[in-house]
């Protein structure tokens, strides 16, 4: 039960964060019918949330180390959290300072802490899966005893990518996670309606890729799943895929209201909330006061980290011209 | 007393496989990965000068033959580049590397900004461009402007053994994703070429002094100016010729120097010519000196397969001595 606890703290801290900057975002962009507010939000762009999805990230990331390295997808947060970023950090990127973690040059679809393998969220679907198999096949080449992760939705399955990435991680032998966070929404349009068969899993076996389906609302059956995963692999098994089906409680950008799904489905995915479903089982293991606890100190971390966001500076201009190339850097135009 | 190096004579093929077997020895890190380079690449790039594939003597762990993928092979790369290794990926022609034009635009690019310089990604990617005979429109495309205009990228055309052999070095030590551009016809040329040397990215070769009319080119139709120097030698014309070699960054330092002194300046490529990088050069000269400006480039067509149509494409020397006169008259 405290293994229970050290997965709710994770996925209390992602919720925590994502309605702090869900908060922070609106007014940011004009768009899904709402003008922007004549304030500027204080996170400005299209804000990806992972709200609803939290398990998937704690389940698998609390079977990974430091040296394992990770690629994620536009809505991010959670897994940069769960491998052990900073908040502070984090909520300074999104604000757009100079002491968040891409000095302000990214925002939230480009979240990375690459200090602790966090290789980067990618603005664009399925770009994280080929570079996540060039991190495993280096790490392999490498002798480098560690594994490379790469989270993706269920929309990537049907680019290219996903494809060749489960290719080439069975024909090199790689140590190689693949996780189908599977929100069953692409954007804003139903995924199974665009999708053949069955989705990630046994496109990944056909593949002779070994894949587990778990309900990735079920942060327990997750981790489970993601604990058999990663020992196979860091046994020297090869590539797995893990097939969560989770659902997205908010819309496809924070200021989207989703008003496109049926209010009914909605109300029934949100009865299976992980947050909310670990509660209950943590207080029928009499460790109701240790969650409360947990999420307080979530709170309060979220909170520290909003204050030392809104208090910190922007990028200077000259930092538009740094971080580029540095051949021939000093001529722009 | 210092040591004396002889030149050795390769091909432009060879040049580059020497360079990067010599760079391969010298850092274990330095891979390369593309369709076919167990058999040494399909236009033998990856052969040493003894014909052996370089795969027997670095074996098919850095020498590593891939899928046809090209967006994983490119895509890769940028993820082993993140993790330590330095990858040279072959895509074969230009045109497959369309194929992975995310991979090279959006992440290899953009990734050490939007990461705030998190990372870097030291990566080279070899895309032969240029017609080469009768491989029609798909195989057959110039498109170094396409990636000179992405901030992020460094673009390279060598059109010598001894360039394709300082380049590559350069281009795998500068840290930076390159955007490696060989000519599919000059894989068989030979030259000298100086063990050990380095020509430093971004500087222009000038290929032939002059005084009346400055030539910029690059890849292949440096030969075509070169020999067009010599038609208008002949007829009392003394034409500077200059290989910009690196595209971007470009030498606009030698380029202007020359314009200035020669009061006029025609830029070359086999590209097409509208909205090609020659536009680049005769615009930044056109603003800062007083010279005439012309460009000579392909027309806005697709290459084709029939002689008589992929000569429409094709520059070559008649048509650069051609254009130098009409500017001349001006």
């Amino acid at each position: 039960m405290t293994d229970l606890l050290s997965l709710y703290r994770t996925m209390v801290r992602i919720r925590a964060f994502e309605d702090a900057a869900e908060v922070a975002s609106q007014g940011g962009v004009q768009a899904w019918g709402l003008s922007a507010s004549a304030k500027p939000a204080l996170v400005r762009g299209p804000l990806h949330l992972s709200t609803g999805q939290e398990a998937v990230a704690a389940g698998v990331c609390a079977h990974l180390k430091p040296a394992d390295l990770l690629t994620s997808t536009h809505r991010g947060h959670g897994h940069t959290l769960a491998k052990g970023a900073d908040s502070t950090k984090m909520m300074c990127e999104l604000f757009g300072r100079a002491n968040g973690y891409n000095k302000g040059k990214g925002g939230s679809m480009h979240i990375a802490d690459f200090s602790v393998g966090m290789l980067g969220a990618n603005g664009v679907v399925a770009a994280g899966l080929p570079i996540a198999v060039g991190a495993a096949h280096a790490l392999k080449l490498r002798k480098v005893d560690a594994i490379a992760v790469s989270f993706f939705g269920d929309g990537a399955i049907n680019r290219g990518p996903f494809m060749e990435s489960l290719n080439w991680a069975v024909v090199y032998h790689l140590p190689m996670l693949f996780i189908c966070e599977d929100n069953q929404i692409s954007a804003t349009t139903a995924s199974a309606p665009m999708t053949a068969g069955q989705g990630a899993s046994p496109r990944a076996e056909s593949l002779q890729v070994p894949a587990l389906k778990v309900d990735g609302n079920d942060v327990e059956a997750v981790s489970n799943a993601a604990a058999k995963l990663i020992a196979e692999i860091r046994a020297g098994a090869g590539p797995r895929l893990l097939h969560a089906i989770t659902y997205r409680h908010k819309g496809h950008v924070s200021v989207d209201p989703g008003t496109y799904r049926d209010p009914d489905e909605v109300r029934k995915a949100l009865e299976r909330d992980p947050i909310k479903r670990t509660r209950q089982q943590l207080e029928a293991a009499g460790l109701g006061a240790q969650a409360a606890q947990v999420e307080a100190e979530a709170r309060a971390e979220i909170d520290a980290a909003l204050a030392a966001a809104e208090a910190s500076p922007v990028p200077e201009v000259h930092e538009a011209y740094q971080d580029i190339v540095t051949t021939g850097a000093g001529v722009w135009a | 007393m210092n040591k004396v190096v002889d030149t050795i004579t390769l091909s432009y093929a060879q040049a580059a496989a020497v360079a990067l077997s010599e760079a391969m020895e010298a850092d274990s890190n330095v891979i390369a990965l593309g369709e076919d380079l167990g058999r040494g690449g399909v236009f033998g790039q990856y052969r040493s000068t003894d014909g052996k594939p370089l795969v027997a003597q670095f074996g098919p762990d850095r020498i590593i033959d891939t899928p046809i993928s090209e967006s994983t092979i490119v895509g890769a790369a940028v993820g082993m580049a993140l993790s330590g290794l330095r990858p040279v990926v072959e895509l074969r022609v230009v045109d497959f590397a369309l194929c992975a034009i995310d991979e090279l635009i959006n992440q290899a690019a953009k990734n050490r900004f939007m990461f705030g310089g998190q990372g870097r990604v030291p990566l080279v990617a070899r895309m032969p461009i240029g017609i080469w005979s009768a491989s029609a429109a798909q195989h057959s495309q110039s498109l170094e402007a396409w990636f000179a205009h992405i901030p992020g990228l460094v673009v390279v055309a060598p059109s010598t053994p001894a360039d394709n052999y300082g380049l590559l070095h350069a281009a795998l030590e500068s840290g930076d994703p390159v955007i490696y551009m060989e000519h599919k016809e000059l894989w068989g040329s030979t030259g000298p070429v100086l063990p050990g040397a380095r020509v430093e990215l971004g500087k222009a070769r000038t290929v032939r002094a002059g005084s009346d009319i400055t030539i910029v080119s690059w890849s292949k139709q440096v030969l075509a100016c070169t020999e067009a120097a010599e038609t208008l030698q002949a007829q009392g014309i003394s034409a500077e010729v200059i290989d910009l070699r690196t595209i971007w960054p470009w030498d606009r330092e030698a380029v202007l120097e020359s314009a200035q002194r020669t009061g006029r300046l025609l830029v070359v490529h086999e590209a097409v010519q509208a909205a090609g990088f020659g536009a680049e050069i005769a615009a930044t000269v056109a603003e800062h000196t007083n010279a005439r400006v012309a460009r000579l480039g392909a027309p806005r067509i697709p290459v084709g397969y029939a002689p008589s149509l992929e000569a429409v494409s094709r520059i070559g020397a008649a048509k650069v001595a051609a254009a130098a006169q009409a500017l001349l008259q001006r």
